[in-house]
């Protein structure tokens, strides 16, 4: 039997343009362009290529352009080219299909489906350039009233730890191992700089980042690697992880290739070995026993943190939602269907969980109905891309959001789904450590506060349409959104108008 | 005075910074042009030394104490007084290769076409020298350095 699996893309070299400098040769970490030295020219393996465009960006003399492999199977609806090409794979390796990023297939983006309102004649727009705006956010607990002393005005209910954030952005976890420490590095200077946080993902926090403790999130996971009393105390916010949009319901597989020493020492395994995540916390099998984790964290910090509670976004997202605030979460966090990861079975990225802009409302709506919306704050990740999609989030009741892929963007990633490779010609998503130099963690730090900055600017100036000086006025105010193209069930899901009504 | 530095734990070693030497250093200005229609393909001033995952760029350093001024046979190489940068002078070089042989760092390189040879000038006339100016990760920097 043979099977071919065809070219994904093919890669066009100008003869007229190309120098043979082999600068595409060197950037190239999956071989599909070569130096022929026999006949001293650059060729290609149009096979290996993934379509991530390292080569093209950093051509000298734009000699090179990647395009798609025009083969065509014949048209069929049902069996399209990939369905075919993954039954082959599988055919020949018995084993599960790996993929990286997040779920590619076409579900729909509610965020598409929904407008923001802006303030015509009845009411006054405001010139954020003219006017101060607010967009500081505080995560924690919410107290369900406060006493102030009626002489000296000082506050006497005593407020649960809060975090400031200057922008209701934070950069999704992202754990050391998947992705390199120049990344990292990169993340936590932004994160301080900006005044919000950065999370560590469950692979520890490496030493030399402890500084940046203050803007910090780190993550307890099921693995629970790195895990230790200071790794605990340095951090801003404790997070429980028990679930990942990319991957709901399983556990994590950092191979042993990427297991370097300082991962082995970060992690506190031995180099060399599997990290395996196991899909449950072994000790977590009900909500009773997720409070004695939020406590038993709590009290390892001596209550001077939040304790955050990550879950995937799945169907009954909502009751769990309850159950987690009511077991002692201080933010809880939804990662919704097109959340990424470093590697899971695409299988599983493809067709496991539920629509972010879903599971928000639900949960918003149901901690609204049981009175206790209050006492956590709600933060989602996954899939989302510009400062649209962040104050669609804030406007249908998240405090704040996680950027993860959008934050690699930044950094340099074209989205081509390698991850699980190690091999990220962009030196993001990988421990190799020729690769890991592409990022300066300098560059990389400005790239990610300029996003920052662009969408702190966007936002207030969406704020200023709707009339509103304040972020804190539009969060959960569902009436400056309006629906299109959305069934009936989907519009009271949401918990928005349908336009023109 | 102002030197080239190498920030090497973010250097990739993709070349970029001799491409755009040899570019500098080629009659033309067009990329495509200097590489295909001169008679000879254009030669970097500094290379990339390499042995993964290491990689830097190794260029002049323009020593203090330059072995390649002391040695040359017709004073075609100086050491100017004021920027402390070495240039040679391609109307006294006779291609003699001394300063090659006492180049502790091994960066002078031979022209063999024209029969010089030939070393960093950290791209007199240019404010940043091009190697600093392509380097796509900051690799390489022009800095002010103390006496």
């Amino acid at each position: 039997m043979k099977t071919y699996v065809p070219p994904k893309f093919m890669i066009i070299r100008d003869p007229a343009r190309c120098i043979q400098c082999q600068i595409c040769v060197n950037q190239c970490s999956f071989d599909a362009n070569y130096y022929d030295i026999e006949d001293s020219e650059v060729r290609n393996r149009d096979e290996n290529c993934v379509g991530c465009h390292r080569c093209m960006t950093f051509c000298p003399t734009r000699a090179i352009t990647i395009t798609k492999n025009p083969l065509e199977y014949r048209e069929n609806y049902n069996w399209r080219s990939e369905d075919i090409e993954d039954i082959w794979k599988q055919a020949e390796s018995g084993g599960v299909l790996l993929t990286g990023m997040g779920n590619d297939k076409g579900y729909p983006i509610y965020w598409d489906h929904l407008l923001l309102n802006a303030s015509q004649v009845t009411n006054p727009s405001i010139d954020p350039l003219r006017e101060p705006m607010e967009l500081v956010t505080y995560l924690g607990k919410k107290p369900d009233r406060v006493r102030i002393d009626r002489d000296s005005f000082d506050l006497e209910t005593e407020l649960a730890p809060q975090v400031k954030l200057n922008l209701p952005v934070m950069f999704s976890a992202m754990s050391y191992g998947a992705v390199s420490l120049n990344v990292h590095k990169s993340l936590a200077q932004a994160a301080t700089e900006m005044g919000i946080l950065w999370n560590t993902g469950e692979g520890g926090l490496h030493h030399s980042l402890y500084k940046y403790g203050n803007n910090t999130i780190v993550q307890v996971a099921s693995g629970r690697f790195g895990v230790h009393a200071q790794y605990l105390n340095v951090a801003r916010v404790v997070e429980i992880k028990i679930g990942q949009g990319a991957k709901p319901g399983i556990g994590g597989h950092l191979p042993a290739e990427k297991v370097t020493a300082e991962v082995a020492l970060t992690r506190m395994i031995p180099r060399g070995t599997d990290a395996l995540s196991p899909a449950p916390q072994h000790d977590i099998y009900s909500i009773e026993d997720l409070a004695q984790l939020v406590y038993a964290l709590k009290e390892a910090t001596n209550y001077t943190k939040p304790i955050s509670v990550k879950i995937a976004a799945v169907h009954n997202s909502a009751a769990i939602a309850s159950g987690m605030v009511r077991a002692g979460a201080d933010i809880i966090v939804l990662d919704g269907l097109r959340g990424a990861t470093g590697a899971a079975p695409k299988v599983i990225r493809d067709n496991v969980g539920i629509p972010i802009e879903l599971a928000l409302a639900s949960v918003d709506t149901r901690l609204r109905q049981e009175g206790i919306r209050n006492q956590a704050s709600l933060v989602i990740s996954g899939g989302i891309r510009n400062s649209g999609d962040v104050i669609k989030a804030i406007a249908l009741g998240a405090d704040a959001v996680n950027i993860g892929t959008a934050a690699l963007i930044a950094l340099g990633c074209h989205v081509c789904q390698q991850c699980h490779t190690g091999k990220c010609a962009w030196g993001i998503c990988t421990s190799n450590l020729s690769l890991t130099k592409r990022i300066n963690p300098e560059i990389g730090a400005r790239r990610l506060s300029n996003l920052l900055r662009g969408w702190s600017l966007e936002i207030k100036d969406m704020l200023g349409g709707l009339g509103i000086n304040a972020l804190e006025s539009l969060r959960g105010n569902r009436l400056h959104l309006r629906g299109v193209g959305l069934t009936d069930t989907e519009a009271e899901i949401l918990g928005v108008r349908m336009a023109g009504s | 005075m102002k030197r080239v530095l190498v920030n090497e734990p973010v250097c990739m070693g993709c070349h970029l910074c001799e491409v755009y030497c040899q570019l500098q250093h080629s009659k033309h200005e067009d990329m495509v042009k200097a590489f295909k229609r001169e008679p000879s393909r254009p030669i970097a001033r500094l290379r990339i030394e390499e042995k993964e995952p290491l990689f830097f760029p190794l260029g002049c350093q323009q020593c203090e104490e330059p072995y390649c001024v002391n040695a040359c046979l017709t004073g075609a190489i100086t050491k100017n007084s004021d920027t402390g940068v070495i240039t040679t002078d391609e109307e006294k070089c006779i291609g003699c290769w001394t300063c090659i042989l006492a180049c502790p760092f091994g960066i002078i390189r031979q022209d063999l076409l024209r029969h010089k040879s030939i070393k960093c000038d950290l791209c007199q006339g240019l404010e940043t020298p091009t190697c600093v100016a392509n380097c796509p990760n900051e690799a390489l920097t022009y800095t002010t350095i103390e006496d």
